[in-house]
């Protein structure tokens, strides 16, 4: 299985997004920069977090605009995993993938901490390895994670089971309901405030976001099976 | 030339964690009777004669890109200038 990390300008976790796939997961994984013309040769794409653009105007607020994100439309609609973390979830909201959007965090600081989390739903192609309500230990590092969107949206997002992740315990940066990660409703494009890249390897303090890519892959050989 | 102003401000439903931070701040340097702060951004754009309808070109740069209509409300004055 071959994925695209995007890379922006002012990405920061492109290399730990790459490390992950490639190392840890024994995957395809090449960076694409943001004015790539396709990405018709990847079966997955995955939006790093970092500062594109500076965080100018707003996080992702700029990105969207970028190349690159016409060919991550086109790559959702064509239901391959789309999975942003962190700027890459800001992006998505921002580009319109996912519903709602990012504030400031509420206590005003830039947090960098484990935090623990629910899996709300498992049936995910993203969240299918782990069982549901299982509580995993995942870094985050931001400074506007705090989810918002209006009553309807929440109340759609519910009905249709699109909350993957929500805080569990202690919620870092204020976000509605504690979210910490949303899914479209087509369930192929996933964003997520917390690092699952940065959690792949016992040695540098937990690797409960391995499941997560491992949970694609495996998605990914079983839909590929069948049509063989 | 137009010279367009442009406010964009977190709607009045959304809560506004900076604003609350000044207004405490303010607050504790003794300033009473302040009910709210709301803080926001100001961008000037300066257009030239080729834009045609200013107004509708302003409205849609707001809507596709100054603003994130979600969270932020905007509004905009435009004034018209002698080019230098």
């Amino acid at each position: 299985m071959k994925f695209a990390v995007i890379v922006f300008p002012g990405s920061n976790c492109d290399i730990d997004m790459y490390h992950a796939v490639k190392d840890e997961l024994g995957e395809e994984a090449e960076y694409v920069w943001h004015d790539a013309e396709s990405l018709e040769d990847y079966d997955a794409v995955l939006l790093p977090g970092g500062f594109s653009y500076g965080d100018y105007l707003r996080s992702g607020a700029i990105a969207q605009f970028s190349n690159v994100m016409k060919e991550v439309v086109k790559a959702a609609e064509a239901g391959k995993p789309v999975l942003g973390v962190c700027n890459g979830f800001q992006i998505l909201l921002e580009a319109g993938l996912l519903p709602g959007a990012m504030r400031r965090n509420e206590s005003l600081k830039f947090i960098c901490k484990q935090v623990e989390l629910k899996v709300e739903n498992n049936e995910t192609m993203f969240s299918a390895g782990y069982d549901q309500g299982e509580v995993i230990t995942i870094p985050v590092a931001h400074g506007e994670g705090n989810y918002y969107c209006d009553e309807e949206t929440l109340s759609r997002l519910k009905t249709n089971n699109q909350i993957v992740f929500t805080y569990e315990g202690e919620n870092p940066n204020g976000s509605l309901e504690n979210i910490a990660g949303i899914i479209n409703e087509q369930g192929n494009v996933l964003g997520m405030m917390p690092h699952p890249e940065r959690a792949v390897d016992e040695l540098l303090g937990g690797a409960d976001g391995l499941k997560l890519f491992k949970s694609i892959v495996k998605q990914w050989r079983e839909a590929n099976a069948v049509n063989a | 030339m137009y010279k367009v102003k442009v406010y964009v401000t977190l709607r009045e439903s959304v809560l506004d964690p900076q604003g609350t931070a000044v207004k405490n701040s303010l607050a504790t340097h003794g300033y009473e009777g302040i009910q709210e702060v709301r803080i926001g951004k100001y961008m000037e754009l300066t257009l030239d004669e080729s834009v045609k309808d200013v107004d509708a070109a302003v409205k849609e740069m707001c809507e596709r890109l100054l603003a994130n209509p979600v969270i932020e409300d905007y509004r905009y004055e435009v004034e018209e200038v002698v080019a230098q």
